[in-house]
């Protein structure tokens, strides 16, 4: 019980939750607002699609990587269901859209898995090659514009609601979204496959070494394929759920999201490097930044503000990561250096 | 593996490095299909300094990328630091010389503009040095961290929106040509990269960044102060990119949060295609330059033809990346079997 407790404390997840209670705390004593009911269902709200990108976003990190082309591979494989749906006057349910969108998220998830399973180079690099392909080929080629008229299907379903919080003081009432439990599955999806899969153990397994990894007996290509298959398909839906919850399609509306998404993962205590991190990290640091996203018009704060406090955000969660890893490698040599020595 | 070996000596004859040429090549042969299929844009002066004006932009950052690249980092906030500096210059030159006043208080806020934007572009720099040199968070994060911070503080002091009216003696001296020819942009771009050559090239902090490049640990062995190194290689990297801003802010005649939103990829972009190695320790600046000029005629290309909208440009951008990155593997294994096979690791 005792070596649980100090485990728990010992985790960075831990030091997550505490910094995101203190901070709910602080802005619920200078708004009175934050431990509102539809303040809360807000910002489950506004989780849902940040969420599901850090679900994509964490599997790559783990994997060694660094991916910034799931928002513009979201934006086209949704501009690309959305104008053939409205083009065709599709007028069913919400399964043909996603269908269409995860085969076509899964499409271009492949491009991204062919490129960084067989070349030895940064997929930073890659990804942003191919970030500005995809927004190329959507904005140019697609020649994308607004579409105001989605499909009745995905209006329906990011109308969808579970239940309505209401606030009593103020009146104002929030939409739990049917989405939400999409995030929920999709996070469960991953956590059962990052643990109890041999395709799982082999995302954590190449991010700690690679040629360790092989020669494990990893089938490091097709492990590292797939991968980004999940992830464009991971992406795609995070898309799709996005307009269909803003009612219409906004090609760039997506564009510019990366950063804010990999912050959060790398927050929630996922190591740059690769091989290790949890998804609990991950969805606890795409809360925090959430919270700091929504609350600052709560505290007063302008929005012109937001840009600089991700920056600090990143620099402060990374730079405490940063120097407890420096610390326990130092630690660690020290110790070898006295056994030697004895 | 032998391209590997060879690359590593910075200082090997020009023409030996097979990327050079290729590079070369491709300019040549874009050159000849831009004269052949618009002969009137080619062979007039106006093409030719429109492009002097607007490379330098994009240029200066990558020369910066390149340098953090070659030390095995990478700096992708130059947009946010180009951007930062000319708002801040912006604004140094409306406070110093609000619209309306004389000639000189002009040439005052000018200089004084100058001086702050190099100033602020160290500072920048050297943030970020000190964040991957002292706290060791990778330079991708930080940079990443940093591009966030900087356009946010951008954001914060112009209000998000764009500054303009600036004193005309800014326009004045930032238009104008030396012997009547060379713009000044291209003329700040060419005395940013002949430093930059004399200091790799010429001096032993040059020498070191590569070897920082090639293996930090064996540098540190080796008695090399990689803490100081690695900041004043960002350092550098800043100043460039203040540098850039100043010409952007010439260019639009405002600065914005905003600007440049593009070319953090295409300097990563010209870096690559420049033949430096992502992960640290050979390249070269003839390589980089090449690929700024090629790409700038690939541009200028693209703008003679009206019907081609302009959000081609990133595919364009991206798929050359993309193109690049095949063709240096293809010349790696001599053996394009092996890219298709299912096993195996990234090679």
């Amino acid at each position: 019980m005792r070596s649980y407790l100090s485990k728990i404390v010992r985790a960075n997840e831990f030091y997550l939750l505490l910094v995101i209670v203190v901070l709910s705390l602080i802005i619920q004593a200078r708004s009175g607002q934050f431990f509102t009911a539809n303040n809360l269902v807000d910002i489950a709200n506004a989780m849902v699609v940040p969420g599901l990108f850090a679900v994509g976003a964490f599997m790559v990190l783990v994997s060694g990587g660094i991916d910034v082309s799931f928002p513009a591979l979201a934006s086209l494989a949704v501009y690309v269901t959305t104008r053939v749906l409205v083009d065709a006057g599709w007028g069913g349910g919400i399964w043909l859209p996603f269908l269409m969108a995860i085969a076509v998220g899964a499409v271009l998830g492949a491009f991204n898995g062919l490129f960084a399973s067989r070349f030895a180079v940064p997929v930073l690099i890659i990804t942003l090659g191919t970030a500005s392909v995809f927004s190329g080929i959507m904005q140019g080629v697609l020649g994308s514009v607004q579409i105001p008229n989605i499909p009745a299907g995905m209006s329906e379903f990011g109308r969808a609601t579970l239940f309505v919080a209401k606030n009593p003081q103020s009146g104002l009432t929030s939409n739990m979204p049917v989405s939400f439990l999409l995030l929920i599955a999709v996070v469960a999806i991953a956590f059962v496959v990052l643990r109890f899969t041999t395709f799982g153990r082999g995302i954590y397994a190449l991010g700690g070494d690679e040629s360790a990894a092989s020669r494990a007996g990893f089938n490091v290509r097709r492990i590292k394929f797939w991968l980004y298959v999940a992830v464009g398909v991971i992406a795609a839906i995070a898309g799709l759920v996005r307009t269909s919850m803003m009612d219409q399609m906004h090609p760039t509306n997506l564009l510019g999201m990366e950063l804010m998404v990999i912050a959060a993962v790398v927050l929630g205590g996922t190591a740059i490097t690769g091989g290790t991190g949890t998804l609990t990290g991950a969805m606890l640091g795409t809360l925090l930044i959430v919270i700091v996203q929504n609350s600052m018009i709560l505290v007063g704060i302008p929005t012109f503000w937001q840009g600089f406090a991700l920056g600090v955000l990143i620099i402060v969660g990374t730079g405490i990561s940063a120097v407890q890893l420096t610390r326990r490698n130092r630690k660690n040599s020290a110790a070898l250096i006295q056994k030697g020595s004895a | 593996m032998l391209q590997k070996v060879t690359s590593l000596n910075p200082r090997l004859g020009l023409f030996r490095d097979q990327h050079v040429v290729r590079l070369a090549a491709i300019l040549a042969l874009l050159l000849i299909f831009f004269a052949i299929v618009k002969p009137k844009n080619f062979f007039g002066l106006a093409t030719w300094q429109s492009m002097a004006i607007q490379f330098p932009e994009f240029g200066l950052m990558a020369l910066g990328v390149m340098l953090a690249m070659v030390i095995g980092g990478i700096d992708l906030s130059v947009v946010g630091i180009a951007n930062m500096t000319a708002i801040g210059s912006a604004l140094l030159m409306l406070q110093i010389a609000p619209v309306g006043s004389d000639a000189s208080t002009g040439y005052l806020a000018l200089a004084a503009a100058i001086g702050l934007s190099l100033v602020i572009g160290a500072l920048a720099g050297a943030l970020n040095g000190i964040l991957v040199a002292k706290v060791r968070i990778p330079a991708i994060l930080v940079t990443l961290g940093t591009f966030e911070l900087f356009t946010g503080i951008a954001v914060i002091v112009s209000g998000g929106k764009p500054t303009s009216g600036l004193p005309p003696q800014y326009a004045e001296v930032m238009a104008s040509r030396l012997f009547g020819v060379i713009p000044m942009p291209l003329i700040i771009f060419i005395i940013g990269a002949v430093l930059v050559g004399l200091l790799m090239y010429k001096s032993a902090f040059g020498t070191k960044l590569y070897m920082l490049g090639s293996n930090e640990t064996a540098a540190q062995f080796s008695g090399l102060k990689t803490t100081s190194l690695i900041i004043r290689t960002y350092m550098i990297s800043g100043v460039l990119a203040s540098l850039a801003g100043l010409v952007m802010l010439a260019n639009y005649n405002s600065a914005k949060a905003d600007y440049g939103s593009t070319y953090t990829l295409l300097a990563v972009l010209i870096v690559v295609l420049g033949g430096v190695n992502p992960n640290g320790g050979s390249g070269r600046l003839s390589g980089v330059i090449l690929a700024v000029v090629v790409l700038q005629v690939l541009s200028s290309l693209l703008n003679t033809f009206p019907n081609i909208s302009n959000f081609y440009r990133p595919l364009i951008w991206g798929g050359v990346l993309l193109l690049v990155i095949v063709v240096n593997q293809w010349g790696k294994n001599n053996n394009l079997a092996r890219l298709f096979r299912w096993k195996g690791n990234a090679s």
